[in-house]
């Protein structure tokens, strides 16, 4: 699937009123979270004509791990590119409103976007090693922003690959191919290139869903080692994967954040009737 | 029980037709090129031999090789590609990176379009026009640049679509580590794109070292050695035209050696390319 359309593909429910009556409260003022890492107000988001997100209010927590749940085409993925500007990259898409990043409004014009990115990470649903070696893989962030001495970077480079818990099943092929890597070690890989740029936060946009189960546990135990020292935000369909791993949980649903807690709250008594039919299988 | 074998039998002669129908006609492509390689073999190896390469065009029925033609050759196609390649790559590179969807970029691709189909006597005639006349004399500077101008299209054509072939994801995920947008095309994006844009140009110089039709009006030919490209130029494709066309047995039999040694050349640089890539190449 293309990313410019990700989240333009029109849900297959009918809106009914009950799900209508829940998105008229503000949910942000049900989770009061003390300085947010990230707070997000009024945010609206548009591919070309079409509404993708609509008044989104929300803060993440600094140093927790805060997942999106919801169908596809909800706005979920959408949300989660506003927060490192990476919609930028296509024109047509734009976004309104404020996310303010300790306090600094990123959609602000005059906002630096490759300094945005070095504080935000990224990782996307499909591997994407560079063609180069692990190392390069690596190094290619590092060198951005830093200059470091030769074995300055190789520290640096077994680091990340450990913080990433993939150095030793491939400290002995760090001039192989990133690409020779299998499937869950290469998400490994660009969860390690992206840690090695010292970010803030991390935004893992379905990182294990390309995954068999043994990576995605993999993938989960990192997460929630990460989550000391990042503020993780994940975008999972899968709503076991969110419960495991995540500490507060937004549910959208065609473009609004319909409920937004602490995780165990939103699962096991969430107070929107939308909330529960999902959690419970009864759609999406 | 009848009608499912009855129907599996038709799908099985519908698959033989087929897989036939398709063997036939690879057969048929290759029965040519078999015979055409054969034939240049069988006529021209027998003439094959050191003097080919160290002593110029003879007189008619005098001893003597093609050194000055191969050297000749050798000059305008590099200035061919040194000017072709890199204006072809460039072009590419706005083409699929920076203005993918822009109105002047569809009408840059069709352009192209009509100068890759357009017969290569047309641009020897107007590279006379341009150069030759003007200058008053033929040179081995017009060759080149018809060669360049021959060359140019395939390079850009190649190149475009091999960029278009780098996924998407992978550009977001070097931008989304703050790498700016011409790192991210020089550093990922060529290096995904490596094999084919090597590729192109090699089909460019492949495409380019036969032609004759625009060296005959700008290189002309030269019976004795020189690397002056301000005069006319001793080139292989001419030098084959002339010799097979003369009533001279020696000169034929120059013009058959000289056939199947540019037959080699390309077919040796496409095999050195191919290794060269499949040595490098993180890809697969």
């Amino acid at each position: 699937m293309s990313p410019m359309h990700r989240d333009d593909t029109v849900p297959t429910h009918a809106v009914s009123p009950q799900m209508l009556a829940g998105a008229g409260r503000d949910p942000a003022r049900a989770t009061v979270i003390e300085n947010p890492k990230l707070a997000i107000r009024r945010l609206d988001f548009y591919y070309g004509g079409f509404q993708a997100l609509r008044a989104i209010n929300m803060d993440i927590a600094e140093r927790q791990v805060t997942a999106f749940i919801g169908p596809s085409g909800c706005g979920k993925s959408t949300l989660l590119r506003t927060l490192n500007r990476i919609y930028d990259l296509y024109p047509e898409q734009r976004a309104s409103g404020e996310i303010l990043l300790d306090g600094r409004n990123i959609l602000d014009r005059d906002q630096d976007l490759n300094a945005l990115r070095a504080k935000v990470g990224m990782v996307f649903q499909k591997p994407t090693p560079f063609p180069m070696s692990v190392h390069e893989n690596i190094a290619f962030g590092v060198r951005l922003y830093e200059r470091l001495s030769r074995t300055k970077m190789d520290d640096r480079v077994e680091w990340a690959l450990r913080k990433a818990a993939l150095w030793d099943e491939v400290k002995d092929k760090l001039r192989q191919g990133g690409t020779r890597l299998s499937g869950g070690q290469q998400q490994r890989l660009c969860i390690a290139r992206a840690i090695a740029v010292k970010p803030e936060v991390l935004l893992l946009d379905e990182p294990a869903s390309a995954l068999d189960p043994i990576s995605t546990l993999k993938i989960e135990e990192l997460i929630a080692e990460l989550k000391s020292d990042y503020t993780i935000v994940l975008v999972t369909h899968n709503m076991q994967q969110a419960a495991r791993v995540s500490d507060y949980t937004a549910f959208m649903y065609l473009g609004n954040l319909v409920e937004y807690a602490d995780t165990s709250t939103l699962f096991t008594n969430p107070a929107q009737k939308q909330t529960e039919d999902y959690i419970t299988g009864r759609y999406g | 029980m009848n009608t499912v074998s009855a129907r599996y039998l038709r799908r099985r002669v519908v698959n033989w037709v087929n897989l036939s129908m398709s063997v036939l006609g690879t057969l048929f492509g290759l029965f040519w090129l078999v015979w055409l390689l054969w034939t240049l073999v069988d006529r021209g190896v027998r003439w094959l031999g050191p003097d080919l390469f160290t002593q110029s065009t003879p007189p008619p029925l005098a001893p003597g090789g093609f050194a000055n033609a191969i050297v000749g050759s050798i000059l305008i196609t590099a200035l061919g590609v040194i000017v072709g390649t890199p204006i072809g790559i460039l072009a590419a590179t706005w083409l699929a990176e920076f203005s993918r969807r822009s109105r002047l970029a569809a009408v840059i691709r069709f352009v192209n379009d009509i100068l890759l189909s357009a017969p290569s006597i047309v641009i020897g005639v107007f590279i006379y026009g341009v150069v030759v006349a003007r200058f008053g004399h033929f040179s081995g500077w017009a060759g080149g640049l018809a060669l360049a101008i021959i060359m140019l299209p395939v390079v850009l054509r190649t190149t475009e679509d091999m960029l278009k072939l780098v996924p998407d994801q992978m550009r977001e995920a070097a931008a989304a580590l703050g790498a700016p947008r011409w790192r991210v095309t020089v550093m990922v994006v060529y290096r995904a794109a490596l094999g084919g844009i090597i590729t192109g140009v090699l089909l460019g110089v492949a495409r380019i070292s036969g032609e004759t039709a625009p060296l005959l009006f700008t290189a002309l030919n030269n019976q004795f050695w020189s690397t002056d490209m301000n005069r006319p130029i001793a080139n292989l494709p001419v030098m084959i035209f002339q010799f097979a066309m003369s009533p001279y047995d020696n000169w034929q039999h120059l013009a058959w050696a000289a056939a199947l040694l540019i037959t080699l050349a390309i077919l040796a640089l496409s095999l050195f390319a191919r290794l060269v890539i499949r040595s490098r190449s993180f890809v697969k």
